[in-house]
């Protein structure tokens, strides 16, 4: 079926490409554009593995298609940090944190966690849990990502 | 898990998105619905044609006493618009209890209630609101009732060619209190049972009272009977019993590896009550 040319801004970087339709975002991502710090962990839009931002926006970019972002921008993990390597306030608080062991799932957890704090900058314990309801990590346990989380809003992330 | 192949509109206008679906194109609206089936290939659409960046159906606006939200409204947008916060907050509300940040960020109001899930949320809050569904087509509009466009399991009167257009929900006046309770399937976030309550008193008794009900069986319902049992009376806590007992009397409630058609009763019975009790406290 027709492919079409999509003209999308991620990292701040104007990118082309004549894509098919059904090329998922995430595949977009990772094999024509070689980001591959957002992953693919269920394929199903369950773990947020493949979480990035769309137009300010966190979405699961297994579960869109590439041709739905023309024209949008877009942040993934890897233009989270400033352009000398200062990492961005939620990276710096994994960090400092140790919210992460295997970090399969890190991408997706800093970029849900960014807009959670974005919209609620004084979460409690349970708005953070509820608000990382869509990401799945296999390693932690969860209490260092929301140790990490509120750590990063109190230092105004 | 890649989709079968198919072609893409982005369209420019609602005009020209109506004329590409009543050729047989299909929406795609919010896709946290449709693209999951399309991998899985469960769901093999040729053409699909993008509602969801439509402008002409983003919107929320107060129109003639009512509130007028266009289809392509998402959750996020639903749960954070002060408008419907102050003037309607049960559908406001509703939205906090779907998926997550991320499906919030792309599920749309039209999406859900076209797609007709028997255990999506929505549609027992719309019940409750006595809400109304706007559906256009190339050729006109018409107007429903969700007792009227709710028929069954993922289906709804809508026609080919035709999409759902707009939902018109009512202004609240301020001694309306609402709720929605939902018990989750732990694993899928979804409603094994879910309840909207809309209730208003005066002088001590129920002078008003709608509950929409998902979850339970194939189609989204209003308990008529439960709110015939409490319409005209006090909200004694035996009173909200006995009648919440009512809410799945003749209705052939779903059974699956999850819950059984008496354990899934069992919740409805219970989540009754609790959003009465919930609506009540809310309402002056
Ligand atoms: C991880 C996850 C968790 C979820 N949890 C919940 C939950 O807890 N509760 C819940 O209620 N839902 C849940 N959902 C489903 C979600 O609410 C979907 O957004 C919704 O069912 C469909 O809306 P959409 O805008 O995404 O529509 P789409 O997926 O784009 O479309 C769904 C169907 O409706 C048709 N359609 C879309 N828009 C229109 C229109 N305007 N007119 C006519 N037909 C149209 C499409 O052709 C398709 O058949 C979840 C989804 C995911 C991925
Ligand atoms: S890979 Fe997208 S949600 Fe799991
Ligand atoms: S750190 Fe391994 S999955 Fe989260």
């Amino acid at each position: 079926m027709t492919k079409q040319i999509i003209s999308v801004t991620i990292n701040g970087a104007r990118q082309t490409h004549e894509v098919e339709p059904r090329l998922l975002l995430i595949h977009y991502l990772r094999e024509t554009l070689g980001l591959t710090g957002a992953h693919i962990g269920c394929e199903t839009s369950l773990c947020g593995a493949c979480t990035v931002e769309l137009n300010g926006k966190a979405i699961k970019s297994c579960s869109m298609f590439a041709v739905q972002a023309n024209g949008a921008e877009i942040l993934t993990i890897e233009g989270l940090a400033s352009a000398d390597g200062k990492l961005h306030p939620m990276q710096e608080a994994f960090w400092n944190e140790h919210a992460l062991q295997c970090g399969f799932c890190t991408p997706g957890m800093i970029m849900v966690s960014k807009q959670l704090v974005e919209r609620n900058p004084h979460p409690t314990d349970v708005e953070i849990r509820e608000g990382l309801d869509g990401n799945l990590c296999r390693c932690t346990g969860y209490q260092h990502i929301v140790n990490a989380v509120r750590a990063a809003a109190k230092a105004g992330a | 898990m890649i989709a079968n192949a198919f072609d893409y509109t982005a369209p420019q206008s609602l005009d020209e998105a109506l004329t590409l679906i009543g050729n047989g194109a299909k929406p795609l609206s919010g896709g946290m619905s449709l693209i999951p089936m399309m991998k899985l290939r469960l769901a093999s659409p040729e053409h699909l044609v993008d509602l969801g960046r439509l402008k002409e159906l983003s919107y929320i606006r107060e129109q003639d006493g009512e509130l007028h939200i266009g289809a392509a409204i998402t959750y996020y947008e639903l749960e954070s618009s002060t408008l419907l916060l102050g003037k309607c907050p049960l559908i406001a509300e509703t939205a906090t209890h779907i998926g997550d940040i991320q499906v919030r960020n792309m599920g749309t109001l039209g999406g859900s209630v076209a797609h007709a899930d028997p255990a999506a949320d929505y549609p027992a809050t719309l019940q409750a609101l006595e809400a109304k569904i706007v559906l256009r087509s190339a050729t006109g509009a018409r107007t429903l009732s969700t007792k009227d466009f709710f028929l069954d399991t993922f289906t709804t009167a809508l026609e080919p060619g035709e999409i759902v257009a707009e939902i018109i929900v009512p202004i609240e006046p301020g001694l309306t209190g609402t709720s929605y309770q939902k018990f989750r399937q732990p694993a899928s976030g979804f409603a094994m049972v879910g309840i909207a309550a809309r209730i208003r008193q005066q002088a001590g008794t129920l002078s008003l009272i709608r509950i929409g009900v998902t979850g339970l069986s194939g189609s989204s319902y209003r308990a008529t009977n439960v709110e015939a049992a409490l319409e005209g009376k006090q909200p004694t806590e035996e009173n909200i019993r006995a009648a919440s007992a009512l809410v799945g009397d003749g209705v052939d409630a779903s059974a699956d590896l999850h819950a059984s058609a008496d354990y899934r009763q069992h919740l409805a019975t219970i989540y009754t009550a609790k959003a009465i009790r919930a609506a009540l406290s809310r309402s002056a």
